[in-house]
């Protein structure tokens, strides 16, 4: 590793109507250096990314470049002042040759001579170790090559930062090795690499700084070798070790009693790996794991949502088989979407709408709720939840986030389920509805219902939860209950439990 | 009390607003022009039937094809977020199964026309699953999955009647293309009202809407409410396919004919154009049939006055296209959105005036 800087940020900030995604972030990257960037959701990670690439404009703070002080208006200007990015989803066209894709847009005159730029592409692709020919149609290579042939067309470009933007998220081990290797080898030329990932492992693999940020705010710089996995979990999530510890006492919970109403085993689906669990009547529990370590899709799979692909699950001891959501809902189970937009809302309909949806779809198709009805449950729900809008016939879509989350929940509520699942449902709402969502959770335990609860803040989860299941690159890693329910516990099985910083 | 019906109206009468207005100055524009042309008259025709006729008779009863179509059109594009351009070949091809019917027999009786009728729909409703299919389950742009039928839709009518324009001679197809008698409306405008009542009963007696317009609006959403997309998709298609068989027995059954080659032609774009008129998103989600209805209206009340003003036939379509586009910028969000802009800062222009006087 070389110490000459080659880019430098400082006291950035970034202002977005009503809130400050950035403030007082420094980063530096130097030369021949791989640097992840790490942060949990809402850290400020993408802003810094865009800000860098000039899809943002700072609002304050000064960016450097190789000593130089720049200011970046466009991609296109960042491009040209050396500093190119990977997007996770591949941004280039398949229909075309790995070559054409390689020098599309940057003809410098009109006439282009194919031989030529086959002949140049295949000696970057040979000088990187990239196992792609030029004359190839980029739809035909895997993932990786694909990611590595951006890669290419981006180092190409004179390149002296290259942003790799959650590379890894879509390829699987091998590819993941074959995309390191480039990226050490581009590193032994001396070009300086952002490594942004949610994977752990991978970070500890590859990179030799780590620079954390929590709520638009840096948290530090570190040399990985000297920040155990652990503490990076801390920092990510903004708990000091200490203050976890003298968390460590948590009161006993009460514990499962009732009968177990949902049991699955090896229970798989098309974005989740095999995986066992139960929940008791009454019971609260949790999924829990940084971004991407699959609780999400395991309870999405608990639900039908993806493609099931295997295992057997059974409700109150019998066997059912459970495919698609009708057949989770038929089996009292509701389940609100992590992605509230895009899974949750029915933007354009009105709040009345959205809550009776989910009863309509088990009623069926032939018994529609009658208007009358349907105000009576709308309103029922709106005052019980109190619910924020002009009023039930207000489109959903232009509810605040938190009142938007409130109608999605009076949707399940509807249906009175046994068994609900809540992924995420305080993301990026106002901290007194968080406390009304974690009130009514544990309300609703109390009435017999069982709750999965999956949240990124994981004392929300220790407050409500009385078993944690842990997850990590998609994989249970533990089950923590009784005493083990405490902050320093918890971060210790997400990054690796005893072991720490192997 | 008061203050309710305020509320009701505060937004206006929502996606209504552009077809209504548009109605009101053609209207106007027909009332300055030519006050005749709203008067209405009872004549005796052909089989010495008292009938209503006159300009507006002549619209609401050219409409009926086109209305019933927008109406099927209405749903597909709310659920698939694209439109069936091949309802005109589909048309051709029911209508052909009609006469087929009626000309197997040796009289056309009552029995044999609701047959034919039942043939029909069945026929239409076949053609417009094999479009669904492509669009709900293979997941084609609805554009170039009905494109196929588009295309080969009159060949397949074509061959069913073996080549031939076949006429049917019946009294009671008469009827339904004309006047029963001793009833003064024309009978397709009865059926357009018999149809747009069986829409209103289905939106009433089933969740159709609710979920047509939750699958338009979020697939993903509605997915995991447990609602079966691909079904609503295709029943929107299978509706259409209905429609498709009404709109070609009307047309039938006016020129007593079958004629593949012109039957319904290039009503698609008419029917597509009346569910934009009618404030309904091109691109799915929220819809309201009775815009689709209106603006099936609109469109033939432009092309008869039009014709009133004795444009020739081959101009009408760029005088058409003219008032089309004014009524589809109108309606787009860009105006719409400073419209909303430019209210709101009479309003608070208003407020500051007022404020003044008050001081």
């Amino acid at each position: 590793m070389q110490d000459k800087v080659i880019l430098q940020m400082r006291d950035i900030e970034k202002r977005f109507p009503g809130v400050l995604a950035l403030s007082g972030v420094d980063f530096t990257l130097r030369k021949g250096e791989i640097h992840a960037l790490m942060g949990e959701n809402g850290a400020g990670k993408s802003t810094l990314i865009k800000v860098l690439t000039g899809v943002y404009q700072m609002d304050d703070g000064e960016i450097t470049v190789d000593g130089e002080k720049v200011a970046i208006r466009s991609p296109q200007d960042a491009q040209n002042k050396g500093i190119s990015t990977v997007y996770q989803e591949i941004t280039l066209c398949p229909n075309l040759t790995v070559a054409e894709n390689m020098f599309i847009g940057r003809g410098n005159g009109v006439l282009v001579k194919q031989k030529d730029y086959e002949k140049k592409a295949d000696e970057i692709l040979g000088r990187l170790g990239i196992p792609a020919r030029s004359r190839q149609q980029l739809g035909s290579c895997s993932l990786a090559v694909q990611q590595m042939v951006a890669i290419a067309r981006a180092v190409d470009m004179n390149c002296k930062v290259l942003i790799l933007d959650e590379p890894t998220s879509s390829l699987d081990d091998k590819e993941v090795n074959l995309l390191f290797e480039l990226m050490r080898n581009l590193k032994s030329r001396g070009v300086g690499i952002i490594f942004v990932t949610h994977f752990l492992e991978q970070v500890y693999e590859v990179s030799d700084r780590i620079t954390v940020l929590r709520n638009g705010e840096l948290v530090g710089e570190y040399l990985t070798e000297e920040l155990p996995q652990v503490e990076l979990v801390a920092k990510m999530m903004g708990k000091e070790l200490d203050e976890l510890n003298s968390l460590g006492e948590s009161e006993e919970k009460k514990m499962e009693n009732g009968e177990v109403f949902y049991e699955a085993e090896s229970l798989s689906s098309s974005d989740a790996l095999p995986f066992s669990f139960n929940i008791h009547k009454g019971e609260v529990n949790g999924f829990t794991g940084l971004l991407g370590s699959g609780r999400s899709e395991s309870v999405r799979a608990i639900f039908g949502a993806d493609k099931i692909g295997g295992g057997n699950v059974k409700i109150k001891g019998r066997p059912v088989k459970i495919t698609r959501p009708i057949e989770a809902m038929k089996h009292g189970i509701g389940y609100l979407a992590e992605d509230r937009k895009r899974d949750g809302i029915i933007a354009e309909l009105s709040v009345r709408e959205n809550i009776i949806l989910a009863l309509q779809v088990m009623n069926g198709f032939f018994k529609p709720i009658s208007r009358g009805e349907s105000e009576a449950f709308a309103d029922e729900y709106i005052k019980a939840l109190n619910i924020k809008t002009a009023s039930r016939e207000t489109p959903i879509g232009s509810l605040s986030g938190g009142n938007q989350q409130k109608v999605i929940l009076a949707r399940w509520l509807l249906t009175h389920p046994d068994y609900l699942i809540l992924d995420e449902p305080t993301r990026g709402i106002d901290v007194g509805t968080k406390l009304e969502i974690q009130k009514l959770v544990l309300k609703l335990a109390e009435e017999g219902v069982s709750v999965t609860f999956i949240s990124s803040e994981v004392e929300e989860m220790l407050r409500t939860c009385s078993r944690l299941i842990v997850m990590r690159d998609r994989h249970i890693v533990g089950e923590l209950k009784g005493k083990d329910l405490n902050q320093k516990k918890v971060m210790e099985t997400i990054a690796g439990g005893e072991a720490g910083n192997e | 009390m008061n203050n309710k019906i305020r509320s009701t109206f505060k937004g206006g009468l929502g996606q209504l607003t552009i077809p209504l207005i548009a109605i009101a100055i053609l209207f106007l524009f027909n009332l300055i022009r030519d006050p005749g042309f709203f008067s209405i008259e009872i004549t005796y025709n052909n089989d010495g039937n008292a009938v209503l006729a006159g300009n507006l008779i002549s619209v609401i009863n050219g409409a009926s094809e086109l209305a019933v179509l927008a109406m099927g059109m209405t749903l597909v594009t709310a659920a698939c977020g694209g439109q069936d351009i091949s309802v005109g070949a589909a048309a051709a091809i029911a209508g052909s199964a009609f006469v087929k019917v009626l000309k197997s027999g040796s009289a056309i009786t009552g029995g044999t026309v609701i047959l034919a009728f039942l043939c029909a729909c069945i026929v239409a409703m076949l053609f417009a699953s094999f479009n669904g299919t492509l669009v709900a389950v293979f997941r084609i742009q609805p554009m170039i999955a009905t494109l196929i039928l588009y295309t080969c839709g009159r060949s397949i009518a074509y061959w069913i009647n073996g080549g031939a324009t076949p006429t049917v001679d019946s009294p009671i197809i008469r009827a339904i293309g004309s006047f029963i008698p001793g009833v003064p409306i024309p009978t397709p405008v009865l059926i357009v009202v018999a149809v747009t009542i069986l829409f209103m009963l289905i939106f009433h007696f089933t969740s159709l809407e609710l979920f047509t317009q939750s699958v338009g609006i979020n697939g993903s959403a509605a997915r995991l409410n447990g609602i079966n997309s691909t079904l609503i998709k295709l029943l929107s298609f299978i509706i259409l396919g209905f429609c498709v068989a009404v709109a070609g027995i009307i047309g039938v059954s006016r020129l007593e004919l079958i004629n593949h080659e012109t039957l319904l032609l290039d009503v698609e774009m008419d029917a597509i154009l009346a569910v934009a008129i009618g404030g309904n998103n091109l691109g799915g989600g929220k819809f309201k049939i009775v815009g689709s209805i209106i603006g099936a209206y609109v469109i033939q009340i432009l092309t008869i006055t039009l014709y009133a003003m004795k444009v020739s036939s081959t101009d009408v379509k760029a005088y058409k296209a003219i008032v089309i586009v004014l009524l589809v910028v109108i309606g787009s969000p860009v105006i719409k959105a400073k419209f909303a802009k430019l209210m709101s800062q009479l309003k608070s222009n208003k407020q500051r005036v007022s404020m003044k006087g008050a001081e």
